[in-house]
């Protein structure tokens, strides 16, 4: 191909089109496959009764249900507070209690995820939304850290642009910063949901159910097929909403940016 | 949709201070400045003089810290911050176009926060386009990124032109151009400006922008009050203090030359006829004039040979063809730099200018663009004593 077509076809596309391309949905469905796949396996191979047990298709079903919830509830809370937070971080009056928080959200990390999730338990009670507020606790960083520094990158001369003509700086928040940095925060987002998919594994210590049955399961019966089947399906999980979330970072980010 | 834009306002500024929390020495020192209705004043100084504080205080992005700035005579801080920038024009350096939104919505930013309804935003967006020189079609779903600089400055200057303002301020708008594209938008800004007569405020460091542009230019010094305030060829051919020359750098006659346009000067006069003319008449025009050659004009008054006695010796009835073709000519609107420029590489000591479609209007040679200099320079001179001021 001459140097001029291909000029003349970035001309013709200015702005890919992610939506129309095949290529977009591939990965899901390999994704999909594998996890069919896996569960398909333990129903061609011969079981034991405790196998049986734990790899029964409805338990597997609900399981994975719980796992759903549980990274659906505890992302939608770190999106309800780390979005707001990280905002009122960047605002000049509250910029000095910077510091401070990210400290403490850093701590929320820093702590082992097991740990948490069982000083939450000893501290509260054992169940669901004790595990929610765990994953909470441990994957706040990321959006947060993702906002502030989405919105602090924003070139200043486009916020005193957005403020001289007249907008309000409420006007320039949504209008300029915002769609600025939202490639960025969704980014955190996205570490922020698998980071989820993987931790709430641990919430079967206490109780609340998902996918970590399975392993805490093979674990303490020695039966690695149960085992591995939990891993597995915790991983597929996990890719197939890394999927959604670039999907959804293509589609939210402007156009015009890159 | 005003039929005709809204002319400008004056701007005053009465002993306007901003002293920046904890900064030690004022920003900006009781500042009095007249920034008169329809003008280009240029705030002019070094980095750190106060220039862009000043213009910021004007829509109250920087609040003064005392003192009042009327805008066509009401005072600014009785006002809506919001409000009033809304009716004032705002240009930074690269533009400061939204990257996320097209050519036609950051046009659109203050119209829809004036709230106008989609058709007249549409509309308006298109007009402005035009006038700045973009296509419309071409240009208005494009994005700012695939823009060029001078492009984007453009659509720069349209988004502050929007709502029609009365008072634009420009804050090193062109600072990141390069040299080509910048005496472009120059020119092109100076052309609108001609449409509009807004009040344009204009920060710059570049003294040679500051010339050309402004009407009125006022030099700033460190730490933020003015030092001289006139127009520019005053400012070359006066300079208020040594501070005011070392900044100017010199070269000021130079720079007068760049700044006076040839129709402004008074130009010589050489003898001329048509080709009808008697050649015998013109011979005695030739005679009577002493430099020995005249101009062939056509019946349109345009200039088309160089005439001596010898061309004409022996020859009776009209002149008709004869002598040289004119080769060069000097426009009546190009600057005085412009036109030594061609003199000096013409053929002919004498080039005559031309006036509108190409008309004769009279000649130049070096001696006339000297003498021009040295009226120019005793007219301030005169002009200064008129004031009763002292001349050094």
């Amino acid at each position: 191909m001459t140097v001029e077509t291909a000029a003349a076809k970035e001309e013709t596309r200015p702005e890919p089109n992610i939506g129309r391309s095949w290529h977009v949905v591939l990965p899901p469905l390999c994704y999909l496959a594998v996890g069919v796949a896996m569960v398909a396996y333990t129903r061609a191979v011969p079981l034991d009764s405790i196998e049986s047990g734990s790899l029964d298709l409805p338990f597997v079903l609900r399981r994975t249900w719980e796992h759903i919830r549980l990274v659906f509830f505890s992302t939608v809370l770190v999106l309800a507070v780390a979005l707001p937070l990280g905002v009122l971080l960047t605002r000049r009056a509250l910029r000095r209690a910077t510091p401070l928080v990210l400290s403490l959200v850093n701590l929320g990390q820093a702590i082992p995820s097991v740990g948490m999730v069982v000083l939450l338990a000893v501290l509260f009670q054992i169940g669901f939304w004790t595990a929610v507020a765990a994953l909470f606790a441990y994957s706040l960083l990321p959006t947060l850290r993702n906002t502030m520094v989405g919105i602090e990158q924003v070139d200043p001369r486009l916020v005193d642009a957005g403020r001289g003509i007249g907008m309000s700086a409420a006007g320039v928040l949504f209008k300029v910063e915002l769609p600025m940095a939202a490639p960025v925060i969704l980014s955190g987002v996205r570490t922020t949901l698998v980071l989820n998919v993987g931790t709430a594994g641990i919430a079967a210590f206490i109780g609340a159910g998902g996918l970590g049955d399975l392993i805490t399961a093979g674990v303490s019966t020695q039966r690695n097929l149960v085992l591995v089947t939990g891993c597995v399906l915790i991983a597929v999980l996990a890719l197939l909403l890394d999927w959604l979330g670039g999907l959804a970072q293509r589609l939210l980010s402007p156009k015009g940016l890159s | 949709m005003p039929d005709r834009p809204t002319g400008g306002v004056p701007i005053e500024l009465r002993k306007v201070t901003k002293a920046f929390p904890g900064g030690g020495e004022p920003a900006v020192q009781e500042l009095d400045l007249d920034i008169p209705a329809g003008e280009i004043v240029v705030l002019l100084g070094p980095s750190g003089c106060g220039k862009t504080t000043t213009m910021r205080m004007i829509n109250r992005l920087i609040e003064p810290t005392s003192g009042d700035i009327l805008i066509g005579g009401q005072n600014s801080r009785d006002i809506d911050p919001d409000r009033l920038r809304r009716h004032i024009g705002y240009v930074i350096q690269q533009a400061g176009l939204f990257p996320h939104m097209t050519v036609a919505a950051n046009i659109a930013q203050v119209p829809k926060l004036l709230g106008w309804d989609r058709r007249r935003i549409a509309e308006r967006v298109d007009e402005l386009l035009t006038l700045v020189g973009l296509e419309p079609e071409t240009y208005r779903d494009t994005y700012p990124r695939r823009l060029s600089g001078g492009q984007q400055q453009r659509v720069g200057v349209a988004r502050a032109l929007a709502a029609d303002p009365p008072v634009l301020l420009m804050d090193e708008p062109f600072g990141a151009l390069d040299p080509i594209s910048r005496e472009r938008i120059q020119d092109e800004l100076l052309r609108l400006q001609d449409e509009l007569a807004k009040t344009i405020v204009f920060v710059t460091h570049d003294v040679d922008e500051a010339l050309k542009i402004g009407d009125h230019i006022a030099i700033m010094q460190r730490p933020g009050h003015v030092v001289q305030y006139a127009r520019p060829a005053e400012i070359l051919t006066n300079p208020a203090s040594e501070y005011v020359e070392q900044f100017l750098g010199g070269g000021s006659s130079m720079r007068l030359l760049r700044l006076t346009k040839v129709g402004d000067i008074e130009l010589d006069e050489v003898p001329y006829a048509t080709e009808d003319t008697d050649t015998g008449d013109l011979l005695a025009d030739i005679e009577r004039d002493g430099r020995g050659y005249a101009l062939v004009l056509d019946g349109m008054r345009r200039p088309l040979s160089w005439v001596g006695p010898g061309d004409l010796q022996g020859r009776t009835g009209p002149v008709g063809v004869a002598g040289d073709p004119v080769t060069a000519s000097i426009g009546h609107r190009m600057t005085l730099q412009d036109a030594l420029e061609t003199l000096l590489n013409a053929d002919t000591d004498v080039v005559p200018v031309l006036g509108r479609r190409q008309a004769y209007t009279g000649a130049l040679s070096l001696g006339t663009v000297q003498s021009a200099i040295a009226a120019i320079k005793a007219r301030e001179r005169e002009r200064r004593l008129r004031r009763g001021e002292a001349v050094r």
